[in-house]
């Protein structure tokens, strides 16, 4: 049972307009960076990126983050996340870095991804932008850009869909696998 | 008081008897073997119902280590006689590798009144080849005889040096009792801990090669023309052992062996994961050796099972693989073990009966392990039917050092009887 | 959805019984692992809070170090207990060392003893698990493995690869762990060295057997050159060194006949002129160093999958 919240169409405006959003706040593209959040924020890290690159003329610089090692939940087992590289091959120094991921929930990767963050240096700022925000948090933090806020009953589970990974651009929404 | 046996199977292979017979016990002797329901049950007769079990001579183990003197926190000679007991034994003969060592007098009296006092079943003792186990003096020989021993051995350790070896069988000539070598080139063993293949190559282990059990046999052997001295090769472990021993019997030369139950029914694959009660010396083998051990027993090239019965405490076998004793606790799996030999078709019943009970007696010139009238009523009775699993925490030795944990056999003991009476009952 | 990754095994005792699938779950975690150490700042903190004690009973300077320093790029804290400063020294016996150990409840014991299956030994009286940093002349993982991520990180992959190892066979647990995970990853191998360093019956293994270096290393895409001792002079496994220098000393005049792109390995310390000659030590096939790199990395992989679970399923 799935209902889909987003579709193809949906997502590219989301995507279009929180690039704007994110030059009007920055006025301008100048020492932004972008850093998405493995998996699906890269995607969406790279899509904001030919978006901005293609509105102001300019090549704005990216990077992809694995936040497993920040993790708070990692126990005994040998069940492990499995780990993919970080790949941050510019200072992050003075850059205003825009953290992007798909869907913010208890906050707790994007705690984890702002502590990876402060290892590779001191940015300016670091700003959030989500494809789909789901409330429930359960830490101070609040996206600078959102796709769309959905709210959601906390136990069931919001799933981004990109055609870079899956085949096809949408968000849904479904019961928690048992 | 007079006791009965009856409704068993009775199986003597000293005098070729094998079928349902009654025996009867008076004063510690046999009084009377006759067929199932013949002999008289007045009311003075106590009676043992075997109830279809078998009835054997008192089984006797050639080659124990009952650590006493020296290492009681192994084994004692009291606890050692009640494992053999519970294994059916009536006899065993203690090796000299004692703390002081079995090499005088005063040590052989010291081992023959303990048992006396203590042991349960019979404790005869071997002396040492030579002084202290050195492999550098021959020990007084005829003192030992005349103590009690009745065979020379310095086991645990070989007489590496081939003219003490040369004295040693010529000397020993004078008592008639057998040299029991350990056969083992020490050049060839120094720091290994298991048999020399692709196990020990694997484990990373040193290994302890076949040839060094061979050459040995190969020498003392040659020794037997000249000196005259009878040989006796400790638990042989190695194919080429067996042809070699068998090529010396066919020219008539006398020597003798015997194998240990863990030679025949296990491989050097047993050490694997480090399992330090697999640990034995002589090492366990390579299938190809273990398949020409029980050829050897197939054609009577092997003339008995003696257990190495080498009881360690588990300081000594818990620890590195290469720090670790050798040896196994042996009197309480030798029937059950020696079984699947017969399992697998190698030896009949009767044959295997026979290589427990009648062969050593024979060739250590005993008057034990027969069921004949007037002999000492020494009487193992077994079920050889009901499978179960071996439980080295139920072992009546000090020692519960045994890679046998849980393996499924049959061959129970039910009871074992020493000069007529019971010293262990099974319920 | 996270993927996850998971070993089979808790303990790294022997390769025999890691599969092809876990090796690479090892040398992928790995190379995910390789960059912290390329930052600034090299810590994260996955494994904060976590205890994992170095038990080298055998003086070790270079692997106790790899292992100390991976522990500690993951946030653990790392003790290092040697054999000779221990309790064995003043005669306690090994399962009593682990006991007292497993008593302060280490997340991670890593094992260096100079006995074939002391690791095996200790993970049988410890709740945690062991990984053996090598164990007499049985086994040393962790080495292969860093040894197969050098090894794939310059040629692609390993199935198909033709490798070498070169010297005293026989006493060598980075051979054993080697011979064994090679050809669980489809690699083929010939060991070479004189009849006296090669195990007895060691073409059971699968390795094929050859006593002449040039011939031994001719389709060699992988040059393995073990570590030779001066111990075994004496043991009278080896005339000299002098004399095993003439027939295994690995030189540019070998090398010349050899692939051109074959990679030089070495689990070092190296002796230089004795085993491999210096210009073939520090020459572009030697690759030597980059294992020691590797082998943090190697460690942190085994620490991380050994260490840590998650639901793996929040967003």
């Amino acid at each position: 049972m799935s209902t889909t919240l987003l579709n193809e169409n949906d997502i590219a405006r989301a995507i279009s307009r929180i690039s704007h959003e994110i030059l009007e706040r920055n006025q301008g593209a100048e020492d932004i960076a972008l850093i998405g959040i493995r998996t699906r924020g890269v995607t969406l890290s790279s899509r904001l990126q030919d978006k901005i690159n293609a509105i102001e003329n300019t090549q704005v610089e990216t990077g992809a983050l694995d936040i497993t090692l920040y993790r708070d939940d990692l126990g005994a087992g040998l069940q492990k996340p499995e780990l993919k590289k970080t790949e941050i091959t510019f200072g992050l120094e003075g850059k205003h870095v825009i953290l992007c991921d798909d869907v913010l929930f208890t906050g707790r990767t994007i705690r984890a991804a702002i502590d990876a963050l402060m290892d590779f240096g001191r940015p300016a700022s670091v700003q959030l932008a989500v494809l789909v925000d789901r409330g429930h948090r359960e830490l101070p933090i609040r996206p600078d850009y959102v796709g769309k806020n959905i709210p959601t009953p906390k136990t069931k589970r919001v799933q981004v869909h990109l055609k870079e990974i899956d085949g096809e651009d949408k968000v849904i929404i479904q019961e928690p696998v048992k | 008081m007079r006791t009965l046996i009856k409704n068993g199977h009775l199986i003597d292979p000293g005098n070729k008897k094998n079928g349902e017979f009654d025996l009867l016990i008076n004063k510690g002797k046999i009084e009377a073997v006759e067929p199932r329901g013949k002999i008289n049950e007045t009311s003075d007769i106590e009676i043992i119902d075997a109830n279809g079990a078998i009835v054997s001579p008192g089984f006797c183990d050639m080659h124990v280590h009952f650590r006493e003197p020296g290492h009681e926190y192994k084994e004692t000679i009291e606890t050692g006689s009640q494992s053999a007991a519970a294994g059916g034994f009536t006899t065993v003969a203690v090796m000299p590798n004692t703390e002081p060592v079995n090499d005088n007098r005063s040590i052989t009296e010291l081992i023959i009144s303990q048992a006396k006092e203590t042991a349960i079943v019979n404790v005869l003792p071997i002396g040492a080849i030579t002084k202290g186990l050195k492999g550098e003096t021959l020990s007084d020989m005829g003192e030992l005889k005349a103590a009690g021993c009745i065979g020379y051995s310095d086991d645990g350790r070989p007489v590496s040096d081939s003219e003490l070896m040369r004295r040693a069988l010529e000397y020993s000539k004078m008592f008639d009792l057998p040299c029991i070598q350990h056969s083992e080139v020490l050049e060839l063993t120094r720091g290994g801990s298991m048999n020399e293949g692709i196990v020990s190559t694997e484990l990373g282990l040193k290994g302890m090669p076949t040839e060094a059990e061979d050459i040995m046999v190969h020498r003392d052997i040659s020794l037997l023309p000249k000196t005259g001295g009878r040989l006796h090769v400790a638990h042989i472990s190695s194919g080429g052992a067996v042809d070699l021993v068998r090529q010396a019997k066919a020219k008539g030369l006398p020597v003798t062996c015997e194998v240990a139950p863990h030679h025949f029914t296990l491989t050097h694959e047993a050490c694997r994961g480090y399992d330090t009660n697999a640990k034995m010396s002589p090492p366990l083998r390579a299938e190809p050796d273990i398949e020409m051990i029980k050829e050897g027993m197939r054609d009577g090239t092997i003339d008995f099972i003696a257990t190495d019965h080498a009881p360690h405490d588990l300081v000594d076998k818990q620890v590195e693989f290469s720090k670790a004793c050798f040896g196994i606790v042996g009197l309480e799996t030798a029937l059950p073990l020696t079984l699947k030999m017969v399992d697998e078709k190698i030896i009949s019943l009767e044959k295997a009966i026979d290589m427990l009970t009648f062969q050593p007696n024979r060739i250590f010139r005993l008057d034990k392990g027969t069921l004949g009238i007037g002999k000492v009523a020494d009487i193992t009775i077994f079920d050889e039917k009901t499978k179960y699993s071996i439980d080295p925490s139920k072992f009546k030795s000090r020692s519960k050092n045994s890679p046998y944990k849980g393996w499924k056999v049959r061959g129970k003991i039910l009871r074992t009887i020493v000069n007529g009476k019971t010293v262990f009952k099974n319920n | 959805m996270t993927q996850t990754a998971s070993l089979s095994k808790r303990n790294i005792i022997s390769m025999n019984g890691l599969k092809a699938e876990d090796i690479k779950v090892i040398l992928d975690t790995a190379v995910s692992l390789k960059e912290i150490s390329t930052r600034t700042i090299k810590k994260v903190p996955t494994l904060r809070g976590r205890t994992i004690i170095n038990l080298f009973f055998e003086p070790s300077t270079r692997t106790r170090t790899s292992f100390e320093i991976a522990g500690k790029r993951l946030s653990a804290d790392v003790i290092n207990i040697s054999g000779t400063g221990s309790s064995t020294a003043k005669g306690e016996s090994l399962i009593d060392t682990a006991r007292n150990l497993n008593a302060m409840n280490p997340d991670i014991l890593v094992v260096r003893h100079n006995c074939s299956g002391a690791p095996a030994l200790i993970s049988q009286f410890v709740d945690c698990p062991v990984i053996n940093a090598g164990d007499g002349t049985h086994e040393h993982p962790s080495q292969s493995l860093l040894d197969l991520l050098t090894i794939r990180e310059h040629k692609g992959s390993l199935e198909g690869l033709k490798v070498t190892i070169v010297g005293d066979i026989a006493h060598s647990r980075v051979a054993r762990s080697n011979i064994l995970a090679m050809q669980t990853m489809g690699m083929k191998v010939k060991v070479v060295g004189p009849p006296t360093l090669i195990p007895v019956e060691i073409e059971r293994l699968g390795v094929e057997v050859c006593y002449d270096l040039g011939q031994g290393i001719n389709d060699a895409d992988v040059i393995m050159i073990l570590r030779i001792q001066l111990e075994r002079q004496n043991q009278g496994l080896l005339s000299s060194l002098r004399e095993y220098s003439n027939y295994f000393c690995l030189t540019e005049k070998h090398l010349s006949k050899a692939k051109k792109d074959t990679l030089i390995i070495h689990p070092g310390p190296v002796n230089r002129g004795i085993e491999i000659a210096l210009d073939v030590m520090e020459g572009p096939r030697s690759v030597i160093l980059d294992q020691v790199t590797n082998g943090v990395a190697i460690r942190m992989a085994l620490f991380y999958l050994l260490l840590g679970e998650s639901d793996a399923d929040t967003n």
